[in-house]
């Protein structure tokens, strides 16, 4: 488009007023703003030290985990969808037949890269059984690359661990059971 | 000729022509739906869904009289003043009638269906269903029952266009499957103790437009959405089937046939379909070796089977001047040239050896053989022959040396004493538990050369005798022209990359030949095609199906003798 298209608008900025011509209006202003800050509540903490509180867990997009069913098995379907998904391809699923006589498949290995992973959400969102979702633990730490990529077990035992603090979806919102 | 009006257009179709609605309509550029209708196949209507409006117009006063009710687009013949009505608000309704009465008791498992994104139930609700389902029903789950050792069938999921069973009892003519129960009970299933067990059985799962027969060997591998695929050919046999190698990451994961109506039309055979897995052996030759010799022993350890491995730059130079060494004298250089390889590879491989020895013996290598072509009721052949490229080699041999020389030919050869150095390439899918395809007696004709140059894919008794091991490349790891049993060549393209460490044949004989840049089989091809009559049809641009070598024979052979007439007068 050239900038002589008739559909090009030009706008040209507002001629400066008296109180923007005198400086002080706006200096008292941002000033202002600044010493608001410095008696309002502080909202950073010290971390690790201390933790900071997350607002609502539903919501939070941390450390992923796989989810069991009301039998303790891993609720996955091995569909791929999250691996679909993922923007970052850091999912990794072998799907294979399983044992149970009422699912037809299941991931026999599910791995999902931490530090390729951008927590963006896609995975949760794709998920047509509830079974991948992103906790609200906010600090992943390791000490090498291979100990950052979470297999199916690893992500079985984040559930375990957050599953009190943060239960499944209900189906009521929305959720599978 | 015969006119058909498709939406309002006029479409000319051949006199002879035994076209359907569906096929007319196709030319128009209007695509019928259709689940019970294939090309190959005998015609049922029975799913309902390429119902169209039809009529005939006068051909004398032009007026059209429309049917009162919607016909099967598949059963109706397009003659001349049919007219085809596809979109109209009548045909779509009952389109979408269609497609909620299919969905009314399929599973909605689709997450973890096989077929789910080449599903033509999926393809054809988004396209012509409706948004909101009526049905208060919601099942999610299939039965399942085992068919044959390589077929599953997801009972719920079918919806009866019955293409299987047709298949078994039209093309196969072993009639396995049929249709038991009735109306909304009917399933498909086969009788106790006889189930799908031909040896085109894996082509049903091609055929279902649904899920609902799962190929065991593919089932849960990959979702198909993932898979790239390339337009290949198969090399089981001599047959030379059209397919696609559907892959991911260089690992091949299927095949399916490939149309072509010259060849194999809709079919592949099981043997063909399964005979990939070779190529993923991990038994596979993947190292370029030399036998440990004197003055190597010394500078590096060899590998258990005594062969020191070699940087394939020298292997390019070194392995020239070794069977040149070896082989001082004319005509004592013996090649051996694969059936497996493709008709470039086949002629560099021919160039480079005459250009070490002007007198090479150059024969055909191993031809495999089963004991006789098996031909099935639908027409489609397995042949016996099991390497997809003999006429392609023999034609490529006749261009450089006395012709005819077989597999047999060389053993004698060799055997009395008329060589110094050997040659072999082989390339055969011979993986373990399958025993190599020479075995120990016939390899000793082999001993005492001076140089014994073997590239296989899998280890042999060969390269016990071996100065040379190579490793050769898997069928999909190829590119280049195989011409099969009917003189028909057809081009491909390389669809994975050999595992690492490996070079393909063709590019090794293209840097042996001191070419430059990457192996480019279309500038070979075209140069074959340059210096030889037979194989003058290789110049132009392959189509997908191939061409046929023998009617380019006639025309060239007329060319190239009216062309030399005058200069000779």
């Amino acid at each position: 488009m050239k900038p002589t298209d008739p559909a090009v608008t030009w706008l040209e900025d507002k001629p400066l007023g008296l109180a923007e011509r005198l400086y002080l209006p706006l200096f008292i202003q941002g000033l202002s703003t600044t010493a608001k800050h410095m008696v309002s509540a502080k909202v950073t903490v010290n971390f690790p030290e201390t933790r900071p509180t997350v607002g609502n867990p539903l919501i939070y997009r941390g450390v992923h985990r796989l989810n069991r069913d009301d039998q303790g098995r891993v609720k996955c379907v091995a569909c791929f969808l999250c691996a679909t998904a993922c923007p970052a391809h850091c999912i990794d699923i072998v799907a294979t037949e399983s044992p149970w006589p009422d699912r037809e498949k299941y991931p026999e290995s599910f791995a999902i890269d931490e530090l390729r992973c951008i927590f963006c959400g896609m995975c949760e969102e794709a998920c047509p059984v509830d079974a991948i979702e992103l906790t609200s633990l906010l600090d992943l730490t390791g000490k090498s690359r291979e100990e950052m990529i979470f297999d199916k077990e690893k992500l079985l035992s984040v559930y375990d661990m957050t599953k009190d603090a943060e239960p499944m979806k209900s189906a009521s919102l929305g959720g599978t059971l | 000729m015969p006119t058909v009006i498709v939406d309002g257009k006029d479409i000319q179709i051949g006199a002879d022509e035994r076209l359907n609605c569906i096929e007319a309509a196709r030319r128009a550029g209007a695509e019928i739906p259709h689940y019970c209708w294939h090309p190959g196949l005998s015609v049922v209507a029975s799913c309902r869904m390429c119902l169209i409006e039809t009529g005939s117009r006068d051909a004398a006063t032009g007026k059209v009289s429309m049917m009162p009710k919607l016909v099967p687009a598949c059963q109706t013949p397009a003659k001349d003043g049919t007219v085809i009505v596809t979109a109209s608000d009548l045909v779509k309704d009952s389109r979408a009638r269609v497609e909620e009465a299919l969905l009314i008791d399929h599973p909605i498992d689709c997450p973890i269906c096989d077929k789910a994104g080449e599903c033509l139930l999926q393809d054809y609700h988004f396209e012509h269903g409706q948004s909101e389902r009526r049905a208060d029903i919601h099942p999610f789950t299939s039965r399942r029952r085992d068919v044959g050792p390589t077929v599953t069938l997801f009972v719920d999921r079918c919806i009866m266009c019955t293409r299987c069973v047709r298949f078994a009892r039209e093309v196969a003519g072993t009639s396995e499957l049929m249709v038991i129960n009735r109306g909304a009970t009917e399933e498909i299933d086969v009788f106790p103790g006889f189930p799908l067990e031909n040896k085109l059985a894996g082509n049903v799962v091609d055929l279902c437009p649904v899920g609902a027969l799962g190929d065991k060997d593919f089932l849960y591998q990959q979702r198909v959405w993932f898979l790239k695929r390339e337009a290949n050919v198969c090399g089981g046999c001599a047959a030379g089937c059209s397919i696609h190698t559907e892959h991911n990451q260089d690992t091949i994961y299927r095949l399916k046939p490939r149309e072509n109506p010259h060849v194999n039309q809709w079919w592949i055979c099981d043997e063909g379909r399964y005979g990939w897995h070779h190529v993923h052996d991990p038994s596979r030759v993947l190292e370029a070796g030399r036998r440990l010799d004197a003055h190597s022993r010394a500078a590096t350890a060899a590998d258990a089977s005594g062969f020191n491995a070699v940087e394939w730059a020298d292997v390019v130079t070194r392995l020239r001047s070794d069977l040149k060494t070896a082989s001082p004298a004319a005509g004592r250089l013996a090649v051996a040239v694969s059936p497996m390889l493709t008709v470039e590879e086949a002629w560099m491989l021919c160039a480079i050896a005459k250009s070490i020895d002007p007198q090479a013996y150059l024969a055909v290598g191993f031809v495999p053989r089963s004991e006789a072509d098996e031909t099935f009721p639908g027409g489609f052949t397995i042949r016996a022959e099991k390497c997809p490229n003999r006429l392609g080699v023999e034609a490529v041999i006749a261009l450089f040396d006395h012709p005819g020389h077989t597999w047999t030919d060389l053993l004698e050869h060799v055997q009395a004493g008329h060589a110094d150095a050997a040659w072999i390439t082989a390339g055969y899918p011979t993986a373990p538990p399958h025993s190599p395809w020479i075995d120990t007696a016939t390899a000793a004709a082999f001993e005492g050369l001076k140089c014994l140059v073997v590239q296989d894919l899998f280890d042999s008794p060969l390269f016990a005798l071996a100065t040379w091991r190579l490793p050769a490349a898997g069928f999909a790891e190829r590119a280049g022209t195989w011409v099969n049993i009917a003189m028909r060549a057809q081009s491909f393209k390389q669809a994975i990359r050999p595992p690492a460490g490996v070079w393909p044949e063709g590019r090794l004989y293209w840097n042996m030949l001191g070419r430059l840049g990457l192996y480019d089989p279309t500038a070979v091809r075209r140069q074959i095609a340059e210096s030889s009559a037979s194989l003058a049809a290789l110049a132009g641009d392959m189509p997908a199906t191939g061409v046929d070598l023998r009617i380019h024979q006639l025309v060239s052979a007329d060319s190239i003798h009216t062309k030399a007439t005058p200069s000779h007068s």
